[in-house]
């Protein structure tokens, strides 16, 4: 049974500009030990899909327009109270940020920070709680970590900060944790070692994970799962043989594209014209077709696409839009 | 500023090698970072002693003076200074010296107690708005901008004449005019800090909205706040004077730094030192607080100084 189970997941900004539907109608669910991706360019939805969850969103101007989540089948995180919301958040679902750097408050120690979770969420004693929170620093890989559990945030660097949130966020054993672009602020090797480190906390926890990213090669390394967003809908679904074997839907294809390969130096780079559609305006069809310049004539101009399932595990949402091969684009 | 601490080499070098060696130990925090350039900056470091050797004049040495402040002694009015009593004696023969170090006690007293009556309402105010946002931080803002319209000083008169003029109430209004602006810093900063992702962190972790702001917002802020602390005190310090130049503030017998000088102005032409001496301490002590808090900030914001 699905640790998380979402179910047509609305969340909507009601902004002086009209209503932005950030994230329009998601489903998605995660099982202990797995891992689903999340891609997506800038502003498709991915983050505030999972902020939603943890009701994270600042309301206003943002608002849950509809859905369900249910965790373990038995708690509704959408409409649950600001008070189950606080027993669930860091206990039984964790979150790790984007930008290690500002994730710490620079006023505490790291021992402040790591014991003051746990206190909350468990019944320990002062003690106790501090010699877990050193264990915790050793298993993400700090050496003298009951030395260093004293230091303050600016005493670490980006990549040992980003472990330090780890240890934070897995401190309590959470049943599904969250990572909302773990790496994109650190440098390339120090990525690495952070993913690994996350597959193998989730391995020693039995945990689930959602992984949210725009790096096609983080996905394609880490997950059991992805999921493709584009305007607030997810476009395509399946495993990571599904999406980068047999990638079915033209912005999943895009997406590939335009990873820069080492083969073809010389050659233009591929990149995706257009931006990503104004989401305040209700876009009554294929909005990928609109990012490719398909106005009219298309079988999907006015109403939604739906899903199509490919395989058991695959599903693509339907589109107007037939991409050229890849010579012919970079050529012409 | 940060052009006097920059000493030799070599002794420069030095008190930042032993701050790494104490980081090593223990870990060092930015109030601990501070506090060491705050000891580099030689103007701020000589105010700050300046100011101590203030609060003990003002606070210990009427204990130790033969004299009363209040007993008037009409065969020795006006005197000039001589050795019984080094700053003369005023036009009812009262030492000056004991009046002037009884007036600082006055001065202080109200700079301090209004600051932090101060600091309090609006560090409180300023950040329960920021935090909740919306609707709630509008209308709260409302009430201070509201407030802001009334002319201050006629709303501190206002208050005086209508209530008995007690000291007390005196520390109470002041305090009460000067927090809006704290408010207003502190609410400004409270709403950047609320997007920092160690805030959301903190949500996400499951902690409560008090727990967040106490722990995790506030002591963020304190940095500005002090600074902007060690710049109220001699604002109020300069309201009180003012109020009691006018004869709103303190009542006589009881001195301050204020009346005195209003005292020296009467007289200024025939015995001067009445006037410059309560005036030397008073201004002697506002260059100190603004030195120091220019000092202070400097310290807390190392980015903000000019090099």
């Amino acid at each position: 049974m699905p640790i998380l189970e979402v179910k047509d997941l609305k969340t909507y900004f009601h902004t002086r500009n009209g209503i932005v539907r950030a994230v329009d109608g998601v489903s998605f669910s995660v099982s202990r030990g797995e891992t689903l991706g999340i891609v997506g360019e800038s502003g498709s939805g991915k983050s505030v899909s999972c902020y939603s969850l943890l009701g994270l969103i600042p309301q206003p101007p943002g608002r849950i327009e509809g859905g369900q989540a249910m965790l373990d089948g038995e708690v509704d995180l959408l409409s649950a109270s600001e008070k189950t919301l606080q027993g669930v958040r860091g206990k039984k679902i964790s979150m790790i940020f984007q930008d290690p750097m500002t994730s710490l408050n620079p006023y505490l120690r790291v021992s402040t920070q790591l014991v003051e979770a746990l206190r909350i969420h468990e019944d320990l004693t002062k003690k106790e709680s501090l010699d877990r929170a050193i264990k915790s620093l050793e298993e993400v890989g700090i050496t003298e970590a009951s030395t260093r559990i004293q230091f303050y945030p600016h005493e670490f660097s980006g990549g040992m900060r980003q472990r330090v949130m780890i240890a934070m966020a897995m401190i309590t054993h959470p049943e599904l944790l969250i990572a909302d672009e773990p790496t994109t602020a650190l440098d390339v090797t120090v990525q690495a070692q952070i993913l690994e480190l996350i597959r193998e906390r989730q391995k020693a926890n039995n945990s689930a994970v959602i992984l949210i990213t725009h790096d096609l090669g983080v996905v394609a390394g880490m997950c059991d799962r992805i999921n493709v967003m584009y305007a607030g809908k997810i476009v395509e679904s399946g495993t990571a043989d599904d999406i980068f074997k047999n990638a079915q839907h033209p912005y999943t294809v895009a997406l590939q594209r335009s990873i820069p390969s080492l083969g073809s130096k010389g050659k233009p780079l591929y990149t995706i014209p257009g931006l990503p559609p104004d989401l305040s305006r209700p876009i009554p069809g294929d909005a990928f077709a609109l990012r490719e310049g398909i106005t009219s004539g298309g079988k999907w101009d006015n109403t939604p696409p739906p899903l199509r399932q490919v395989s058991d595990t695959h599903w693509v949402r339907e589109s107007d839009v037939i991409l050229p091969p890849l010579e012919e684009v970079l050529d012409g | 500023m940060s052009v006097k601490a920059n000493l030799s080499p070599s002794e420069k070098r030095l008190p930042e090698a032993t701050v790494d060696l104490d980081a090593i130990e223990a870990g060092t925090s930015l109030w601990q970072d501070a506090w060491h350039r705050l000891k580099k900056n030689h103007l701020a470091l000589i105010s700050f002693w300046v100011l101590i050797f203030m609060g003990v004049f003002c606070f210990i040495g009427p204990f130790l003076s033969p004299y009363d402040y209040r007993s008037n002694d009409l065969e020795k009015t006006l005197l000039s200074p001589s050795l019984q009593h080094p700053f003369g004696t005023d036009d009812l023969g009262r030492d000056q010296l004991t009046r002037v170090m009884v007036g600082g006690r006055v001065s202080l007293g109200v700079g301090i107690i209004a600051t932090t009556v101060s600091l309090l309402i609006g560090i409180t105010y300023g950040a329960s708005a920021a935090y909740i946002g919306g609707k709630v931080d509008a209308a709260m803002m409302r009430v201070v901008d509201v407030l802001y319209a009334l002319p201050f000083t006629i709303f501190v008169i206002l208050l005086m004449t209508i209530f008995e003029r007690s000291i007390v109430l005196l520390f109470i209004v002041i305090g009460a005019v000067e927090w809006l602006t704290m408010a207003r810093i502190v609410r400004g900063q409270v709403l950047s800090l609320k997007k920092q992702e160690f805030v959301e962190a903190a949500v996400s972790l499951g902690y409560s909205t008090r727990r967040i702001i106490l722990r995790h917002i506030i002591p963020n802020v304190l940095g500005v706040v002090v600074v902007y602390a060690t710049l109220t005190v001699p604002a109020v310090m300069l309201l009180e004077s003012f109020l009691s130049f006018l004869g709103l503030g303190v009542q006589p017998p009881m001195p301050s730094w204020g009346s005195l000088i209003k005292l020296g102005a009467d007289n200024i032409q025939l015995f001067p030192y009445l006037l410059i001496i309560p005036a030397l301490f008073f201004s002697l002590t506002l260059f100190s607080l603004n030195f120091l808090g220019d000092g202070l900030r400097d310290a807390l914001d190392p980015k903000s100084s000019k090099d």
